[in-house]
């Protein structure tokens, strides 16, 4: 089986407009996008991006994942505008090596800032070839041309030209403009609407939809026998009775790494019980349980960083000084992790819900040592992941049980207890803070410290971070190749304080680890809007008025203005309070600033209401941005009351929804967003923008309700 | 040992021949190729796998397949009516486009299309008791709640 993307465009007909290279179009997956050096294949053409079909159906190719966060529709809308037709006759294909531009992973809210805006480009050039091409082939003047859903229509005489007429299946080969004239802000009908997302009309259907969905003839059902600890190995293997049960196709060991492969499912799991019995395990590590984290994971530290140096931060004796932590938390996906795997004529096909197909083929080339164009990975849509789940491991399993057992589809599914107990979870951290006044109430020095592990091990094309690696080949627990830069995300204020030094220092903790939504930026907002609350008391400010103060970004007031408006009008009763918090994302990203009012009841703290507002520049679908920014605010609200990832000397003790609950609908406070569009602003991500600032004014709320100062998160462990 | 079972899903009777222990949802899954029911946690505690037994809104990862003679079972896919026209609760949660992952969205719809059942105009408090027993991580819940509320308008019309 061939996979270049020229053979699947042959092979699936469509009319191709080739273009080369679209200048300034570089992604880059430095910084801020998690770790990895470019090393990308650059995908020039517009045919990588924008494919116009005979029928005149558009299809747009883009590198990133649907997770949830509707990067499908807001794709379509900006490809709908640019082609001037409607968003249903648009296709979006997801991340697939060999089909779709290689755009790294789907992570740091990037998508709409990146592959949005790639394809505004390719379907504006497309746009505009395909007028010129009109116009010479059937000399037309070019302005007495316009495009409409798919097709080409002349306005003097009543002629219409199919994509075919034009094209006739050719390739375009002219190279584009150094500038690209996309549509004013002024002209978009689409962009900036609420358009639907449909594939919610397939969910309410139960059509598939998921990975966990997908089915092939003859396909069988695989699991994997969990060590008792990270580091373990099996002594005593056994397989006779597992191996016995009835649909039990096979048992495969390959040093420490156990799979079983069925035909039914349930005879799958069941079979992993019996190897659970019949099988004996070493722990080499054990974890250091019953520590208090706060004080222990400092004294790991292998490695530190100045972040941030302004001026002179010796602290005088009236300064103010507060150690904040957070704990391990986890993603927590709904639906556990989840591949399908086909190893055959020497090719081996994972279906996955991976964030980033490219970079995972890299890994699972690295694994197996199959060239990479013998690995095809396609992507497809799994339960919503905030991050590096399991996606890649099960993804990797997938494919080692399938190269044990080739010719048939295998579809590993982790259960509740692995995707609880063996994903990577997000650091925990400690931050230190200190800040001192002037005679006038305003912050003049600042001093921020913080302690973290790596926030992204994401596979990056490297085999050992992948968590099947070590069992498969015997080998100990490495130290595994991270993302520091992601411990320190928003540890520097977004205030204006004369004089500050930001200083990191990293660990290497216990728990396996990786990137959750938002990364440090949750717990370094969480301590600094914390911090923000504990100074203005301190100088006898109103927090919201003492926060405007020290900003000078006119949007970053304006979203906190505009929450202040929001709770203007709101009373509120003894055992209740109302706190406030800001942050821009990244300092580069969206602008958010949120409201909480909690209520001490009972003995428990109760969340009654959030307002936020949001500013992310031009809105590409506000229902989208709406969606996205509610739900931030939620997931953080439980994480913040409720979430710590627990472990006793052995493993993870958190192995289900009762050991590690989380928010369910008694727990949820309303929750209200306006959005401030910027139609003239460029699009800044947003998806994580409200994971911090919602931490810090739920305790700034708590504490104005109760006196009580929560600075090691979770909450509840005050209040219950 | 395998034995033959007849179970009726979606207004129709199906015979399958499984492990009579197997779990309900994995026969509705694997051996019916039903998508809506979504195996999310095998212990009843986050009601992905939610199907109507009966008209009550019951999780289907522990329950064994054997169980179910005589029980009316109803999965997300069985809403819609024959011409494809949505049920009105399935309506209501595309129109106020209340989902991110979606995962979840089968447990929340078929919660209530038994709530609306009983009670087709619920308060706040009344939803969320009928929607607590599914988990949503993305934290879509307050759209879910107005999709109910939506839907129980549509229903009482």
């Amino acid at each position: 089986m061939k996979t270049s993307r020229r053979n699947f465009i042959k092979t699936t007909g469509y009319v191709a407009v080739g273009l080369s290279v679209i200048p300034g179009m570089a992604w880059s997956m430095s910084g801020d996008c998690e770790a990895f050096p470019e090393n990308l294949n650059r995908d020039n053409s517009i045919s990588d991006w924008v494919q116009l079909l005979e029928d005149g159906r558009v299809k747009i190719f883009t590198g990133k994942m649907e997770l949830g966060q509707g990067i499908r529709i807001a794709i379509a809308q900006v490809a709908a505008e640019e082609l001037n037709m409607e968003v249903d006759l648009i296709e979006v294909h997801l991340a697939e090596t060999g089909v779709t531009p290689n755009e790294g992973y789907t992570a740091g809210s990037n998508s709409i800032a990146r592959s949005a805006m790639s394809v505004r480009k390719a379907a504006a050039a497309a746009a505009g070839i395909l007028l010129e091409r009109t116009s010479e082939k059937f000399n037309i003047p070019r302005e007495d041309l316009y495009l409409k859903n798919g097709k080409v229509f002349s306005a003097k005489i009543e002629q219409t030209f199919s994509f075919s007429e034009i094209l006739e299946g050719k390739q375009i080969e002219e190279v584009i403009p150094s500038t690209v004239t996309a549509k004013s802000k002024e002209e978009h009908s689409i962009v900036g609407t609420p358009v639907l997302r449909k594939d919610i009309g397939d969910m309410v259907r139960g059509n598939s939809v998921y990975v966990q969905d997908m089915r092939f003839p003859g396909m069988l059902y695989a699991r994997v026998l969990r060590p008792l600890a990270y580091d373990a190995h099996l002594t005593n293997f056994n397989k006779v009775r597992a191996e016995a049960l009835d649909e039990v196709v096979k048992v495969v060991r390959k040093n420490n790494f156990v799979g079983v492969i069925s035909r039914e499912e349930y005879q799958a799991e069941k079979a992993l019980e019996i190897l659970a019995e019949d099988c004996t395990w070493e722990i080499k590590k054990k974890l250091p349980a019953g520590k208090d984290l706060k004080e222990y994971l400092p004294t790991l530290t292998s490695q530190h960083e100045t972040v941030a140096e302004q001026g002179n931060v010796n602290f005088g004796r009236d300064s103010l000084k507060a150690t904040y932590f957070k704990p391990y938390i986890m993603h927590g996906s709904t639906g556990p992790s989840c591949a399908v795997a086909l190893y055959n004529d020497d090719m081996l096909h994972v279906w996955t819900h991976s964030q980033g197909v490219y970079p995972l083929r890299e890994a699972l080339s690295n694994l197996t040592g199959l060239p990479e164009s013998k690995i095809r990975v396609t992507g497809v849509p799994g339960s919503g992941c905030y991050g590096h789940n399991g996606a890649d491991d099960v993804a990797a399993e997938a494919a080692l049980l399938a190269m044990e057992h080739p010719d048939v589809h295998l579809k590993l599914q982790w259960t509740r207890e692995e995707e609880h107990a063996w994903e990577p979870y997000g650091s925990a951290m400690i931050m230190e803070l200190r800040g001192e006044l002037d005679a006038s109430g305003m912050i003049t020095k600042w001093g921020y410290e913080l302690w973290s592990d790596t926030h992204s091990t994401r596979p990056g094309g490297d085999k050992k971070n992948l968590l099947p690696t070590i069992y498969y080949e015997g080998t100990e627990k490495v130290k595994l190749s991270g993302f520091l830069g992601g411990g320190y995300r928003n540890s520097e204020p977004y205030y204006r304080f004369p004089n500050l030094k930001v200083e990191a220092n990293f660990f290497e903790g216990p728990l396996r680890v990786s990137a959750l939504r938002s990364l440090g930026a949750y717990a370094n907002i969480f301590a600094i809007e914390s911090f923000m609350d504990e100074l203005a008391e301190k100088a006898g400010k109103d927090p919201v008025e003492f926060r405007l103060a020290h900003l000078d970004d006119p949007r970053a007031r304006d979203v906190l203005v505009k929450v202040q408006e929001m709770t203007s009008g709101i009373t509120i009763s003894e055992n209740q309070g109302i706190g406030y918090a800001f942050s821009r994302y990244k300092n580069s990203a969206a602008y958010f600033a949120v409201a909480a009012m909690v209520e001490l009841e009972e003995g428990k703290i109760k969340i009654r209401k959030m307002w936020g507002a949001i500013d992310s520049g031009e809105i590409i679908n506000p229902d989208g941005l709406k969606n996205q920014t509610e739900g931030g605010m939620i997931q953080s609200a439980s994480w913040t009351m409720m979430e710590e990832v627990k472990f006793n000397e052995e493993h993870v003790s958190s192995v289900d929804w009762s050991s590690y609950p989380i928010f369910n609908f008694r727990d949820i406070p309303e929750v209200e967003v306006e959005v401030i569009d910027r139609p003239n602003e460029e699009p800044l991500g947003a998806g994580e923008a409200a994971q911090g600032p919602a931490a810090a004014a739920i305790v700034n709320a708590v504490y104005r309700a109760t006196g009580k100062r929560v600075r090691d998160l979770p909450v509840n462990k005050y209040f219950s | 040992m395998k034995e033959k079972i007849n179970l009726k899903v979606n207004g129709k009777e199906h015979s399958v021949e499984v492990d009579p222990s197997t779990p309900l949802l994995y026969v509705l899954r694997n051996n019916l190729e039903l998508n809506g029911p979504k195996y999310g946690c095998g212990l009843q505690q986050c009601g992905s796998c939610m199907v109507l037994l009966n008209g009550e809104a019951t999780p289907s990862c522990r329950i064994p397949v054997s169980a179910m003679k005589d029980m009316e079972i109803v999965t997300l896919e069985g809403l819609q009516k024959e011409t494809g026209e949505l049920h009105s609760v399935q309506e209501a949660f595309y129109e106020e486009q209340a989902a991110q992952c979606g995962f979840c969205l089968n447990g929340m719809v078929i919660s209530t299309v038994a709530l609306l059942e009983k009670n087709s105009n619920p308060d706040r408090g009344e939803i969320l008791e009928g929607l607590e027993r599914v988990l949503c991580r993305c934290g879509t819940h307050s759209r879910i709640i107005k999709a109910v509320e939506t839907a129980g308008a549509k229903i009482s019309r």
